[in-house]
């Protein structure tokens, strides 16, 4: 065993520890032997900016090399799943919507579908509440494949296009605020239709945003994929193939990177989707690089199917006819900011006493989902999402569950990243985009 | 659980039960047959609301032919799972779902027919959740597993029961992906899968007792103020149903 001059050596339990005095780094780290040293553990996260929001990785190195990766979740847990069992179905959009926060429109929809197979009027939904779905859905596809892009740019050294993707995403935040009030969270979708119908300068804002973005994503193309770090990082990291995603129960962008072309809204269409007229890009990669051609196609995608569900905006109700279920529908904001419908006020006070009655019971109550239990799942940014809802037969659900992609999803990690380089696990679990706020839920 | 303070073994010590635990807690949701109207109990009831039992609906079994792809997979089963009469409960067709009742000690005897077979083909294994059905005792914890057929285009539902304390035998073996979803129905309901390779909590932390998604464990909270009134916690409200 060399003694150097510089860094004298002692064994402790936890291993050999040098102390460096001296400056030559060359003689310190000569005189580690690489082939008897141990293995290292390291922790990372649950705060480190490359995991998106609180995932843990315990990783064990050896070098640069990962032997072993064990994600940890759970830090963000809510309890939205059981909170939902303690309010009325109609409430259980506001709490839905706030799981995977990029995509709370997802959320919503898969939630809100759920409840009317439960009542059987799926079929009921009008025409226009169905167009206006699709339309903020791929919206809000557009906007959260862009964060992805942005984030994934930003853990693989292209920082500026983390400020382009959040700065493109804001335009798509400002149609949603015309239209719902809010920027995200924004229980929009309702069992039975939309709660407000799109106003006009929102339609302006889209329309102008449909000419935006090709330009801007065209930029963005040619300012990643010809770049040489871009494609070593990505092309032929973490590579995982049809057989490893069926397996892992991954779906989505990672799924269709494998060149897999199973997409819900073509295979089982809800929503109208199957009257759209849309490709499901695939790759045949199965890497990083691959799923991000994926996600680039499908936001060019989505923006043909929001321009067909523009053209095909035709003027109607927004909500089903049943005004048990539509009771919220039609309101303004009222002297004190929240919403109000001032008719209906002076209705139940001082025209019809059954009126109040009704208007009592269905606030107080909300409305009755007959037994029995469903599941309905969608195409949401990161694959499947799945919505088990079981109904008692009372005003409350009896239990949600939400089959979260990025829950899913995160079951991955492991099989992509053991074997490969420290730095391909930023990429390979980027590349999966999750969102902790879905999969803790 | 009581953990001595100076407990020999070193780690941290102990001495109390981590806040939010709490296993004995009282039922606070009557919830299955439910029971009043306005959520009032003893002597502020003068309506006599207070005494109507809401009846649950007994799950019944739907007769042959169930119609669509139904028929085909529980045929294509029947043909290639000897077992078949004795593993399935009853088939129940509502709201257009198939949901094969099974008997827990032979669910993964059928996921994997239901994905190895040519003409069921499951390969994919959607989603596992419990749901707990309070009140009846021996088949009171529910877990539903939805399978997908991309071959076919097809889903299912299996559904197993057991009482608390009961086994059911885990599908990683043939499904990994239910490796965490079985962790968050162990997690949430205490539902011992047998055979898992880690069964271990996945959404709450690790010393946590007792299983946050039963109904008789509380929902928890404090009351909030707000524009002058005081709004007690969720499930402390007066509850209209």
């Amino acid at each position: 065993m060399t003694q150097s001059g510089y860094a004298s050596e002692r064994e402790t339990t936890e291993g050999r520890v040098f102390t460096v005095t001296g400056g030559d780094w060359d003689t310190v780290t000569g005189s580690v032997d690489p082939l008897s040293n141990e293995k290292i553990v390291v922790n990372m996260g649950p705060q480190h900016p490359s995991t998106h929001g609180v995932l843990r990785l315990v990783l064990e190195l050896e070098g640069e090399t990962v032997t072993d990766v064990r994600p940890v979740v759970g830090y963000l847990h809510t309890g939205i799943e059981k909170n939902l069992e303690y309010r009325n179905w109609t409430q259980g959009t506001t709490f839905v919507t706030r799981a995977d926060y990029l995509a709370p429109l997802f959320n919503e929809a898969g939630y809100c579908l759920a409840v009317e197979k439960l009542l059987g009027i799926t079929d009921q939904i009008t025409e226009r509440a169905n167009t206006i779905r699709v339309l903020f859905m791929e919206l809000n596809r557009i906007s959260s494949h862009l964060v992805w892009l942005a984030t994934t740019g930003m853990e693989l050294g292209a920082i500026s296009m983390m400020l382009y993707g959040f700065r493109e995403r804001e335009y798509i935040l400002d149609i949603f605020e015309e239209t719902t009030g809010l920027r995200m969270n924004h229980a929009y979708f309702r069992p039975g239709g939309v709660a407000q119908d799109i106003p006009e300068s929102a339609i302006k804002k889209i329309r102008d945003f449909l000419v935006y973005l090709p330009k801007k994503l065209k930029e963005y193309e040619d300012m990643l994929s010809g770049q040489v770090i871009w494609q070593e990082r990505t092309q032929g990291v973490a590579v995982l193939d049809v057989t490893g995603c069926l397996a892992l129960g991954i779906t989505g962008p990672v799924l269709r990177s494998a060149g897999l072309a199973w997409d819900l809204r073509k295979t089982m269409p809800y929503c109208g989707y199957e009257t759209y007229e849309f490709d499901v890009p695939t790759a045949t990669t199965a890497d990083v690089w691959g799923r991000y051609q994926v996600r680039l196609a499908e936001i060019r995608e989505s923006l043909k199917i929001v321009e067909q569900a523009l053209d095909r905006l035709r003027p109607g109700p927004i909500f089903v006819a049943d005004k048990k279920i539509a009771w919220p529908a039609q309101l303004a904001v009222g002297l004190d900011g929240m919403g109000n419908s001032l008719e209906h006020v002076a209705k139940i006070m001082g025209q019809s006493m059954e009126s109040l009655i009704h208007h009592f019971k269905l606030v107080t109550e909300g409305f009755r989902v007959p037994p029995g239990q469903v599941y309905v799942s969608i195409e949401h940014p990161r694959g499947e999402l799945g919505v088990h809802a079981v109904s008692d037969g009372g005003t409350h659900p009896y239990r949600v569950h939400m089959r979260d992609p990025s829950f899913v999803n995160l079951q991955a990690i492991p099989a992509m990243a053991e074997g490969a380089l420290l730095a391909d696990v930023i990429a390979g679990g980027a590349s999966l985009d999750p969102v902790m706020g879905g999969c803790d839920r | 659980m009581t953990i001595e303070p100076n407990n020999p073994t070193g780690g941290v010590p102990v001495s109390a039960d981590p806040v939010g635990a709490d296993i004995d807690a009282p039922a606070q949701t009557p919830s299955s047959p439910r029971k009043g109207m306005f959520g009032i109990t003893g002597s502020g009831d003068v309506s006599g609301f207070g005494g109507l039992v809401r009846r649950h609906p007994e799950v019944v079994g739907t007769p042959k032919p169930y119609g669509g792809y139904f028929d085909e997979v529980t045929d294509a089963l029947e043909e290639a799972y000897p077992g078949f009469a004795d593993a399935i409960e009853k088939v129940v067709v509502d709201r257009g779902e198939l949901t094969l009742h099974i008997k827990a000690e032979r669910i993964a005897e059928v996921a994997q027919i239901m994905r190895d077979d040519e003409s069921l083909r499951f390969e994919l294994c959607s989603s596992v959740s419990g749901v707990d059905y309070l009140n009846s005792d021996a088949r009171r914890l529910h877990v539903a597993y939805h399978l997908t057929s991309m071959t076919y285009r097809r889903r299912v539902r299996l559904e197993v029961a057991v009482p608390v304390g009961g086994f059911v035998p885990s599908v990683t073996s043939v499904y990994p992906t239910a490796d965490w979803q079985e962790r968050e129905t162990y997690d949430m309901f205490g539902v011992v899968f047998a055979g898992h390779p880690n069964l271990t909590r996945v959404l709450m932390p690790d010393d946590w007792e007792g299983h946050p998604q039963r109904k008789d464990y509380p929902l928890g909270g404090v009351p909030v103020e707000y524009k002058g009134a005081e709004i007690p916690p969720p499930d402390q409200r007066r509850v209209y149903q």
